[in-house]
């Protein structure tokens, strides 16, 4: 081995150029120099004109101040030296509980870019869209099949945004009965979403407690259910991946006092082709087209969450609403008096929603497979690790499954530095300290785009770290090990935020 | 540890007399089961406060706590120095890093909290019942 | 199925490990009679080819071959391949939000240089991680002006994006914000007469899009001035991003609510999208949404978290500044390499190219007899012209020369009837116009 070469990849410092850039990758503004630029436009076909005269002085800028000035192949580098820092599912298991990070088909993201789909215009004429309006159609049967509702909207941008989207239709249809309500129930699992969006409907938030088992408390919901209560925002199967068992007596509570039953349905990939919400008492749900039907999630990125609902609430959908004219022909409905308005401008994020059709088709009726697969895993996990990490809640497990640190608690580790670890392995993290009943949670989440091979690494990992917080907690409550950076001091960022670059 | 001369509530928070004014912060105890504070939202001069009701937050990393006032009255001062520098808090909770000071509705009313041998035995039971 | 990496034996060594008899077994949570007997009734499945036929056969069913002159919150711009073949890596498509910094430090970087690069262009002192779109942008931005002044009532412009304004009303109107419109003046901005003292008293925020919905520019200072003396807010709306690379940033405006649509992502049928907020440094904790920090390590390297993360839904829950939790992430990244390519030259060069684009354009049809420009106010690359007949008329005979014609304003705006709204950018070829000029003169031409 050529001894130059081995004292840069041995880290071994000989001076400022004995590791590569690419190693230690400056922000783009620190590489920029006047002059230079990545994009060239085509020469301008009309008379060129002053800004100043068009304008007004007033209303003119010089440019930008501070913007970056590189080349194409600087761009090019500097973002994918970024990608080499990221973990992605691509390169492995991302056990992240509650966000199904599941394989993104890349034909989806091939047919996302086709001509005649990525470059159509939302609001061209109707005949000259009928490809966008059919696959809208199409995804929005496909949901309702999967589902058992009756009718779907896709307008809503995520998950969040569904949630709120259901909230505000029942609201309109509780006031369309002369009452909207004051509250919401919300079990103690649920996701942080879940109140905010109720707020956000203008509903106040009442906690319900869990049961000794994870469930919803029936006798407490019972009491709960006055006439002041607009709905339940269930998530099932909850945080915990238990199945509501009693849901369609938690149904039969609510609509027994004029309720509603809204679920949150971003668990959807624990019974995808087992059963359907419409058919236990689901009045309004939302699914997360990032989590169940697997597009990107991008880094946090565009989601896309529809909302079904029930036969009650069709005439309150947000506009516009795609329908089926008679020969076949789609368009979008704008008039419909009782709608609760739009939620977001235009139809929704098309592109998301193309690539979870795409998903669909994929599968077919096979999507009941996918689902057992992810039931297999977890229950695989879960199989292999109990006895090594505390399983507070020890009920049958769906798609994930939520351990505690409390066995290791004692050697004064927590689930982050068993977490932290584990990237040491070579995994991405389960999800740490969620969900709040759960104190120290681990929560795993396989999906089933795991093979068994991959399954098997991930537990002999927890088996070792579990093992390694006995003979040396040390090594694991520093963790990580193995990236480029070691674990950041978050303290400092939040009490002295820089938010953003300056020279 | 816990200063004599402070009165405690079960929320954690102390109060010192100077006459009808009263001094407000975290005690010790608090501020160790926050963690690293970050931030503090504190009301402004002359907002009236009540026993109980919360007039603040206080901002780890990822919890966000709610300071609830010892006494009822109105804010007369608030210590500006914690929004540059809420490490305070973690540094000297029962001095530099105290939070508003109050006039107080009813002069007599801290008499009704708990004194610091009494505050000191509720959080020993506190820890008991944490690591049973 | 190819997704699925499980042999059926190993599916059964995986069952016997569990203890279960059969894959039923597993699902014994799920109460029987809700259980499926039958097989969903759903298309499928199709192999690779068959789904790229289906979407290459949705793909012909639209308007391909047809020239546009549509714009209205959505343009049709020059974007990079390397845009795509960027974002379209395994590392950034396929990652999760970077809540694990130390495996997400590329998507945390590209996050910071996004936030530096929204206030460089918009003038503000912090930009957060986006939002879903430039109409629920504008949204929040309103509920944040409410939030700050803890007043309910808010000044909304007519000529804000008329489908922005329905998702304003239908999104705040149970969060007790209370919504007027502000109308617009001959030259087409807001009518600042209309704000009265009056009329401000109480007001939370006064919201304004510029360049507004008629492509009319709309004077910041000013606006901001007024707003300011009463005590309430500017929120500023932009639809069209690349006008910032000529036309002043929104700088006066305490909250600006922005669509970037403009900057390298394609149109897509309406979405994904990508809003963003960006305000002054004192209003960041009263801010939704993701904000990524600098930070360093035990050694002191530099690196970066998401901050601030008490404002967040998982942390505040029913007291969060916002429900927003999955945002637009990898729109941010395409329009962060986007303007990295662009860079500071491409940006104003573009950006001045529409501008002399439109003004061609309005020039060409100002000839046509019967057609007027109608607002005097300096615009960008959109501009209203008046028709002497109806607009639905003209683009229904328009279609016919495969071209998809200016926007008509009658639908949202009762009082514009024969008016239509005209987008041009660099993408639009000069003989496109010419042609759209000579197809309008003809059709005005024939007899009704």
């Amino acid at each position: 081995m050529n001894p130059k070469a081995e004292a840069e990849t041995s880290g071994i410092a000989t001076g400022a150029a004995a590791r590569h850039v690419s190693l230690n990758e400056r922000l783009i503004f620190e590489q920029s120099a006047p002059g230079k630029r990545g994009m060239d436009l085509p020469p301008l076909d009309v008379p060129a004109v002053d800004p100043a005269a068009v304008l007004g002085r007033e209303f003119m800028r010089e440019a930008v101040e501070g913007f970056p000035e590189v080349s194409e192949i600087e761009v090019l580098r500097h973002f994918t030296r970024l990608s080499t820092w990221n973990y992605a599912i691509d390169l492995g298991m991302y056990p992240l509980g509650s966000c199904t990070m599941k394989y993104n088909p890349r034909v989806n993201e091939h047919v996302a870019r086709l001509d005649g789909l990525v470059n159509e215009h939302p609001l061209q004429p109707g005949e000259l869209a009928q490809g966008c309006l059919r696959i809208l159609h199409d995804l929005e049967q496909s949901l309702v099949a999967i589902t058992g509702m009756d009718a779907a909207t896709l307008e809503p941008a995520a998950g969040a945004h569904g949630e709120m989207t259901g909230l505000l239709m029942i609201r309109a249809c509780l006031e369309s009965r002369g009452n909207p309500r004051k509250k919401v129930l919300i079990p103690d699992s649920a996701h942080g979403t879940n109140p905010a969006s109720a707020v956000m409907a203008g509903y106040e938030v009442q906690n319900i407690p869990s049961n000794t088992r994870g469930h919803v408390d029936k006798d407490r919901l019972r009491q709960a259910v006055t006439e002041d209560v607009a709905a339940l925002m269930l998530t099932n199967p909850n945080t915990l991946g238990i199945f509501e068992d009693h849901v369609a007596e938690i149904a039969g509570i609510l609509h027994e006092r004029g309720a509603l039953l809204y679920m949150d349905g971003a668990n959807m990939n624990a019974f995808a082709g087992i059963a359907r919400p419409g058919d236990f008492g689901v009045d309004v749900m939302h699914l997360n087209l990032h989590k169940t039907f697997s597009t990107p999630h991008g880094g946090g990125g565009p989601g896309s969450g529809p909302v079904l609902v029930k036969k009650i609430l069709e005439p309150f959908l947000p506009v516009p609403v795609v329908v089926r004219k008679e020969g076949g022909r789609f368009v979008l409905e704008h008039n419909r008096p009782q709608s609760i308005g739009r939620v977001r401008a235009y139809c929704g994020n098309f592109g998301v929603l193309l690539r979870a059709l795409a998903y669909i088709l994929a599968y077919g009726p096979g999507i009941r497979q996918a689902t057992e697969d992810a039931v297999l895993n977890a229950n695989y996990i879960r199989k292999h690790l109990e006895g090594h990490f505390d399983l507070p809640y020890d009920l049958p497990t769906l798609h994930e499954v939520v351990f505690s640190d409390a066995r290791q608690k004692p050697q004064g580790i927590n689930t982050m530095d068993i977490a932290k670890r584990l990237i040491d392995y070579g995994f991405h993290p389960y999800t740490t300290a969620f969900p709040l009943i759960v104190p120290g949670a681990l929560m795993i989440e396989p999906t089933e785009s795991e093979s068994k091979q991959e399954c098997d690494r991930f537990i002999q990992a927890m088996r070792a770290i579990a093992a390694e917080t006995e003979t040396n907690p040390e090594l694991v409550k520093t963790a990580p090990h193995s990236t480029r950076i070691g674990r950041l001091d978050e303290v400092t960022a939040a009490r002295k935020p820089i938010l953003r670059w300056k020279p | 540890m816990y200063p004599s001369g402070y009165r405690y509530t079960k929320d954690h928070e102390w109060i010192q007399m100077d006459g009808p004014v009263g001094t407000v912060g975290i005690t010790d105890y608090a501020q160790r089961e926050l963690g690293d504070v970050v931030y503090v939202e504190l009301p402004k001069v002359a907002t009236p406060v009540q026993a109980g009701q919360s007039f603040g937050t206080i901002e780890s990393v990822k919890a966000v706590s709610e300071i609830f006032s010892p006494v009822s009255g109105e804010v007369t001062e608030v210590n500006a120095a914690l929004s540059d520098a809420p490490e305070k808090l973690n540094q000297d909770p029962h001095g530099s890093a105290w939070l508003v000071k109050i006039r107080l509705a009813d002069p007599a009313e801290p008499a009704t909290l708990m004194d610091a041998a009494a505050y000191e035995n509720y959080i020993a039971e506190k820890m008991k019942e944490k690591t049973s | 199925m190819r997704y699925l990496p499980k042999s059926p034996s190993e599916r059964q060594e995986m069952l016997a490990a569990t203890g279960a008899r059969s894959i039923e077994d597993l699902f014994q949570s799920v109460p029987e009679q809700f259980r499926l007997r039958e097989p969903l009734p759903l298309p499928g499945p199709l192999s690779e080819m068959e789904i790229i036929r289906y979407f290459e056969a949705r793909a012909a069913e639209n308007a391909r071959d047809y020239t546009s002159f549509l714009g209205a919150g959505v343009y049709a711009h020059l974007r990079s391949v390397v845009t795509d073949a960027l974002t379209g890596r395994g590392e950034f498509l396929t990652s999760y939000t970077p809540y694990q910094a130390e495996l997400s430090q590329g998507t945390l970087t590209a996050i910071f240089e996004f936030q530096t690069l929204m206030c460089q262009l918009t003038g503000q002192e912090v930009a957060n991680a986006s939002m879903y779109d430039g109409s629920t942008a504008l949204t929040e931005a309103v509920l944040m002006a409410a939030r700050i002044t803890s007043r309910r009532r808010v000044l909304v412009a007519r000529s804000v994006h008329p489908e922005y304004h329905q998702v304003l009303r239908t999104c705040t109107r149970h969060a007790g914000i209370e919504i007027e419109e502000i109308g617009y003046t001959g030259a087409g901005q807001l009518d600042r007469a209309a704000l009265t003292k009056e009329k401000l008293a109480d007001v939370a925020a006064v919201a304004i899009q510029s360049p507004n919905f008629f492509g009319v520019i709309e004077e910041v200072p000013a606006l901001a001035e007024a707003a300011h003396a009463a005590g309430a807010l500017l929120v500023a709306g932009i639809a069209e991003a690349v006008s910032l690379g000529i036309v002043r940033p929104p700088a006066e405006a305490d909250i600006v609510a922005m669509e970037g649509q403009s900057l390298g992502l394609p149109m897509s049928y309406g979405g994904p999208y990508l809003g963003v907020i960006a305000t002054r440094q004192k209003f960041v904790r009263q801010m939704p949404g993701r904000l990524a920090g600098q930070t360093t390590d035990a050694q002191g390297r530099r690196g970066f978290v998401l901050t601030l993360a008490t404002r967040e839904q998982h942390i505040r829950r029913e007291k969060a500044t916002s429900n927003i939790c999955t945002n637009e992430a990898l729109c941010a990244l395409a329009a962060t390499i986007h303007l990295c390519l662009l860079g500071k030259e491409g940006l104003r060069e573009l950006a001045l190219q529409n501008l002399a684009k439109a003004q061609f354009a309005r020039a060409e049809l100002e000839k046509i007899p019967g057609v007027r420009h109608v607002f005097a106010s300096p615009s960008f690359n959109e501009f209203v012209l008046a028709f002497p007949r109806s607009v639905k008329l003209i683009n229904a005979a328009l279609l016919g020369e495969k071209i998809i014609g200016p926007l008509a304003l009658g639908t949202h705006y009762p009082e514009l009837t024969k008016h239509a709204l005209v987008c041009v950018t660099e993408m639009t070829p000069r003989e496109e116009i010419e042609r759209l000029a000579a197809a309008i003169r003809r059709i005005l031409a024939t007899p009704v």
